[in-house]
């Protein structure tokens, strides 16, 4: 929990409505995706890599969240090299695997898509505050209020059940059922702990509900923001700067003749 | 207090014959309710639980819904209008402090309710701070989290969050119960200083505190009320009816005799050089003997501790909210092993078995050391009263027949009998603490460890739980609680350990604890330097 909590600060980056960030992430995801070539991968992820020290993230943050990310992209490109599709020259075969020129380049472009489309992701999502994102889905989404805050305050709940669930594991030891035998023992045990925390999480919802109706939560009038998202000049310049990363991307690609359009007619 | 808050006024509450049937129940929460409470009274409502005193506030906050959550008869009325229909008039502080925040943010929290009236967001940025304040919030800076706070400024934060909407009527269900009592008199101040010419309705058990603040006392049953006046009449025409409900009167556990302990038998268990902590080592750390790194030392919740616990007494621990006791008492009790130190059994307690307890099966635990623990929910695990008694007997493998021998003596002993097929969470607040208790004493465990049993109990419920652990402490049996209650050490004739406040030391950084033992064992044990 602590570990993914928001990275705050109080530069610019840090107070750009979340939205904007969603809106820049998705066109460099969707050109990428309009493409599998590694010339656009490659321009797309220097060009970011570029703006990292920008990002408002510290290093050794961003490392913790990219994580997942640097095991799957080699891992995705050690598959495609053997398993992909063989064209050109063939390095070599063993067993199913064909090991061609064309898979080595299928396997290239597809890693660098992995990091070029998770890292603008993963920068821009680790400094959204759920509050920030709630009132900028909101306010400038015009997403339903009733939906999006009610989803906000659940989600303050689930700290409350990091602990019930440590609790509700003390206490299957104290009563003389916590000796979990064997795997299946171990899996009978885990969920039934699971359905207990489900029970507890729907109380507490049930309270946190009634707390919030009563301080007028889902009557009929209009409601107001005490916090206005704004998407200015800020929130343009950093959807112009997602844009522009992804015309590059694009635009390169033409350039070296190595455009390939993911729904063409395969060559 | 410098209030901003002009035109502050009190609501006029009226109830005209009102009732209300929840959907799916056959009798009515309240019913033929008559009572008026002129404005700028401060009311507290008392009655047996199932009285309907919350189903009155909320009728009164208009939160009890639309004809498909229920029937209403008669009228509930705020200043002439029906309640359900003039939301914002009155505000509501519930039990709970961890289900009342509803934002990230101190400010943000505030400034929710005020939304959903749609007040103007620079009305808004005036009324948050100004609320805060009111409540003594106001040193906090905006954007402080509200995860973070003990829970007696949790409560005073929803407190806040209410009065910043400018209500006429303040409905206080239960706003204390789950505080210590520190956060007790916090919440009692914060309110008397920022009620005002308010009307107020408070309802609460522990009504002590609440007693020089108000002008009257109303006793609610599911008929109506059936006692009404200035506190001190009611006590006087109404005092068996409210010993009965379990309403805490002033005094009450003051008047309830100590019972003196016998001399301490053997030690079943001792703690030596103890360092507490949830974040530890685990099993598998302590069976390969790997000691606990220097981080998890400065995380533990206390340290240096050395604890004895003897058969035939009651061993207190006590100690300010952070303090560490749950995390020692877990740690005696076996549940989680000790960050550094070593919790020894005695070859008596042990019985064949290791002596470090932590070590020790789930099922070997049932018959040496038995944890109450302070939640009752967390620890029922069968969809009925009898079977959450007969589960830990079937886990020992007792035969069907002692089973229900034991089974249905305890469900007598607690008063528990007519509830034996009833689901343990639809029990009250005092049942279930009945039920946790006697589901522990289904196996007879040599050592009990109790956590704040009496947290929230009414009078009644307190009264049997002294006499039930004074009886398991003269039957031979050493007892544990983890405690604020000073009546209950002082009924239970009970030996002391005091874990001292979390401290910061300046040059050191990290957090140092220190403990006192006292009563009969006068000993004083140092913290380490660091």
């Amino acid at each position: 929990m602590t570990l993914l909590a928001p990275v705050t600060g109080d530069r610019l980056v840090h107070r750009i409505n979340p939205v904007a960030k969603i809106a820049a992430s998705a066109a460099i995801g969707v050109a990428l995706l309009v493409t599998i070539d590694w010339v656009s991968g490659a321009v797309a992820l220097a060009l970011e890599l570029l703006l990292v020290p920008f990002a408002g993230v510290p290093l050794r943050a961003l490392a913790v969240r990219m994580l997942p990310l640097l095991v799957a992209a080699p891992l995705t490109a050690v598959t495609i090299a053997l398993y992909g599709a063989p064209s050109g020259e063939v390095y070599g075969t063993f067993l199913l695997a064909t090991v061609s020129e064309g898979s080595l380049q299928l396997a290239a472009a597809a890693a660098l898509r992995v990091l070029a489309i998770g890292l603008p992701a993963v920068l821009l999502v680790a400094t959204v505050d759920p509050t920030d994102l709630a009132d900028g889905l909101i306010q400038t989404w015009r997403l339903p209020a009733r939906f999006v805050l009610g989803a906000l305050a659940a989600f303050r709940l689930v700290g409350l059940l990091v602990d019930d669930w440590r609790a509700l594991v003390l206490a299957r030891r104290a009563r003389g059922v916590g000796d979990a035998g064997g795997a299946l023992g171990r899996l009978r045990f885990l969920g039934s702990v699971a359905f207990a925390l489900l029970v507890l999480a729907l109380r507490r919802g049930g309270s946190l509900a009634t707390a919030m109706e009563a301080r007028g939560f889902g009557g009929d009038g209009p409601r107001s923001s005490a916090r206005v998202a704004r998407f200015g000049a800020a929130e343009w310049a950093l959807v112009a700067i997602g844009v522009a990363i992804a015309g590059c991307a694009l635009a390169a690609s033409l350039a070296a003749g190595t455009f390939h359009f993911i729904l063409g007619p395969r060559g | 207090m410098e209030t901003a808050e002009t035109g502050a006024r009190g609501a006029r509450v009226e109830a005209r014959g009102w009732g209300w049937r929840h959907a799916g129940r056959r009798d009515p929460a309240v019913s033929g309710l008559d009572l008026v409470i002129e404005p700028g009274e401060r009311v507290l409502l008392l009655g047996a639980s199932g009285a309907g005193k919350s189903t009155l506030l909320h009728g009164l906050a208009g939160i009890l819904g639309g004809a498909e959550e229920g029937e209403q008869t008669g009228a509930l009325l705020l200043d002439g209008s029906p309640a359900a229909t003039v939301r914002g008039a009155a505000g509501l502080v519930l039990q709970d402090p961890d289900t009342q925040a509803v934002l990230a943010r101190l400010g943000d929290d505030v400034a929710f309710g005020l939304e959903n009236q749609g007040v103007a967001p620079d009305e808004i940025r005036r009324r948050v701070p100004e609320a805060l304040t009111a409540v003594g919030l106001g040193e906090l800076p905006l954007d402080h989290s509200t995860t973070a706070l003990s829970g007696g400024q949790k409560q005073r934060l929803a407190l806040a969050g209410v009065l910043a909407m400018r209500p006429s009527l303040l409905l206080l269900d239960e706003p204390t119960a789950n505080l210590d009592p520190e956060g007790v008199s916090e919440v009692v101040d914060a309110v008397v200083a920022a009620a005002g010419p308010r009307t107020l309705v408070v309802v609460e058990h522990r009504v002590e505190a609440w007693w020089p603040h108000i002008t009257r006392v109303v006793v609610l049953a599911p008929e109506g009320v059936i006692a009404d006046g200035s506190p001190d009449a009611v006590v006087a025409a109404a005092r068996a009816e409210l010993e009965e409900a379990g309403v805490w009167l002033p005094g009450a556990a003051d008047a309830v005799p100590a019972r003196p302990a016998g001399a301490p038998g053997p030690a079943l268990l001792r703690g030596t050089h103890l360092a507490v902590g949830r974040a530890g080592r685990t099993r598998r750390d302590i069976r390969r003997g790997r000691p606990a790194t220097p981080e998890q030392l400065a995380a533990a919740a206390a340290r240096d501790v050395e604890v004895e616990v003897r058969a035939g007494r009651v061993l207190a621990l006590t100690g300010p909210n952070g303090a560490g006791k749950t995390t020692l008492a877990l740690t005696i009790a076996g549940l989680i092993p000790p960050v550094a130190g070593e919790v020894d059994a005695s070859v008596e307690l042990a019985d064949g078995a290791t002596r470090d307890p932590a070590a020790w099966r789930s099922r070997e635990l049932l018959t040496r050391i038995g944890f109450v623990f302070q939640s009752p929910d967390h620890q029922f695990l069968t969809p009925t009263v009898r079977q959450e008694l007969e589960l830990g007997p079937h886990a020992l493998g007792m035969n069907q027949e002692a089973t229900a021998r034991v089974v249905d003596e305890l469900l007598e002993r607690l008063r528990l009998a007519r509830l034996a097929r009833a689901h343990p969470f639809s029990l009250s607040g005092g049942e279930k603490r009945r039920l946790s208790v006697a589901t522990v004493l289904a196996t007879s465990p040599r050592v009990l460890v109790l956590d704040e049993p009496t947290f929230g109990q009414d009078a009644r419920t307190w009264r049997e739980l002294v006499a039930l652990l004074a009886e398991q402490r003269d039957a031979g049996r050493a007892v544990v609680v983890v405690t604020h209650d000073r009546a209950l050490v002082r009924a239970l004739d009970a030996d002391e350990l005091t874990l001292d406040a979390p401290r910061i030391v300046r040059d050191g950084g990290f957090r140092e604890r220190e403990a006192t033992i006292s009563h009969d064992s006068p000993r004083r044990i140092d913290g380490v330097a660091s």
